[in-house]
């Protein structure tokens, strides 16, 4: 069951149009902040993995109006409701989804954005497990606002006010990778966001 | 009752004969307002339920109420085997073709065997490899009807079924709810006039 609402929500968001807006937005960040930030190579390689880190959130912020708001809209979640299917599982299949379409093209893309804010290969590899573990509570975050805003008017504007202030913990240990110790308050920041946003979401669907 | 009984032929399709769908003392109340209290009904199998009145008296709270989608203020809903809900939106997704859309919900139903059947009977087959951005609001309506086919669910729960269906259509789904009936299903609708049902027992709200 679980895998087969994963494929579901996969294939509805490969064959959306907005499938490359995440990761086209992410490189675009990283190729404006160059020139935002001037010619001094020193001071951008210093906030690169900043730039990076709030682009990737902007990122996942993006497609959030599309994560919940058209399965309410149309009655998808009133047919897998009524089948009995867990609004809690529904909402693990689509962070898992919605992670796939928008990390995992960002971490492929991470590369080009990395060479364009001149970060250093050792510093590229500590960013991109950095956003290994921390993307998937960005998703589980821009799930669990989708559902609280689905039935609003303009919801993703208000989606951003509830994920924002939620990110920072995983904002903070995600720049600061090289500090001792904050990988593991990244993972643990991460993982406790991971581990209840299928519950808030949850309930937020029921609630519809 | 017993005539409605006497007139369902012994089941052909279900292994078994669902257990009669019974409210009783049912209340609805949404937004603090009371839309209906103390109502009860019973479903035999074979048997059909139409609810009537006005816009905004609770026919489609109640049949969501029934669907499980939205819990009663008091009362209780039993039996009625495994129910399947049409409600106004057919949850069709435009980047999908409608095989692949209604192949989705009939796997969950363990119903893909009857799948080309429902849509043949819903005239929706030659549509399969149309995407559903692609289809007419009659269409649209013809496939989710297709779906609740496959769904093989015990009791039906549509709500306004007609609605943008031609006169063939809707000829369709009176045949398709007869033979549904013909097999010991139940069938509950909301709308108004005549939606092609045999003798159904009505109820009105408001």
């Amino acid at each position: 069951m679980f895998w087969r609402l994963i494929r579901r929500d996969l294939l509805l968001i490969a064959r959306s149009p907005a499938l490359w807006l995440p990761v086209i937005f992410f490189v675009l960040v990283a190729a404006i902040f160059p020139f935002a930030v001037g010619p001094d190579a020193r001071l951008l390689a210093r906030i690169a993995p900043g730039i990076l880190w709030v682009a990737a959130l902007l990122a996942a912020l993006l497609p959030v109006e599309t994560l919940v708001a058209p399965d309410v809209a149309d009655g998808t979640i009133d047919q897998l409701a009524a089948r009995g299917i867990a609004m809690e599982l529904v909402a693990a299949a689509r962070i898992v989804a919605h992670w796939m379409g928008f990390a995992v093209p960002l971490l492929l893309a991470l590369p080009v954005a990395g060479v364009l804010v001149g970060i250093d290969a050792a510093a590229g590899w500590r960013l991109a497990l950095a956003l290994l573990i921390g993307t998937p509570a960005l998703a589980a975050l821009g799930v669990v606002a989708a559902a609280l805003t689905a039935s609003l008017r303009g919801g993703g504007a208000i989606a951003g006010l509830i994920i924002l202030p939620l990110a920072l913990p995983v904002l903070i240990f995600g720049v600061g990778a090289d500090a001792p110790g904050a990988l593991r308050l990244l993972a643990t920041a991460s993982l406790v966001i991971v581990a209840l946003a299928p519950f808030a979401a949850g309930a937020a669907l029921r609630q519809e | 009752m017993a005539v409605r009984l006497a007139l369902a032929p012994v089941s052909t399709y279900s292994a078994s004969v669902p257990e009669p769908l019974v409210a009783t003392d049912l209340a609805c109340r949404r937004g603090g307002r009371t839309l209906f209290d103390g109502l009860g009904f019973r479903v035999d199998p074979g048997g059909a339920l139409c609810l009537e009145g006005p816009n905004g008296s609770g026919k489609s709270s109640l049949l969501r109420l029934l669907a499980g989608l939205l819990a009663p203020a008091s009362g209780s809903v039993i039996g009625g085997g495994r129910r399947t809900y049409l409600g106004h939106d057919v949850a069709l997704k435009s980047g999908l073709t409608l095989a692949a859309d209604l192949g989705f919900w009939a796997r969950l139903d363990g119903g893909s065997a009857r799948l080309t059947a429902a849509m043949a009977a819903m005239n929706v087959a030659g549509l399969a490899q149309v995407p559903c951005r692609q289809l007419s609001s009659g269409q649209r309506r013809r496939a989710g009807l297709a779906r609740v086919l496959a769904a093989g669910a015990d009791c039906w729960l549509l709500d306004e079924p007609t609605q943008g269906l031609d006169t063939a259509s809707a000829a369709l789904l009176a045949s398709a709810m007869a033979a549904h009936r013909a097999s010991g299903g139940m069938i509950v609708t909301a709308g108004h006039g005549d939606i092609g049902l045999a003798g159904p027992q009505i109820v009105r709200l408001g």
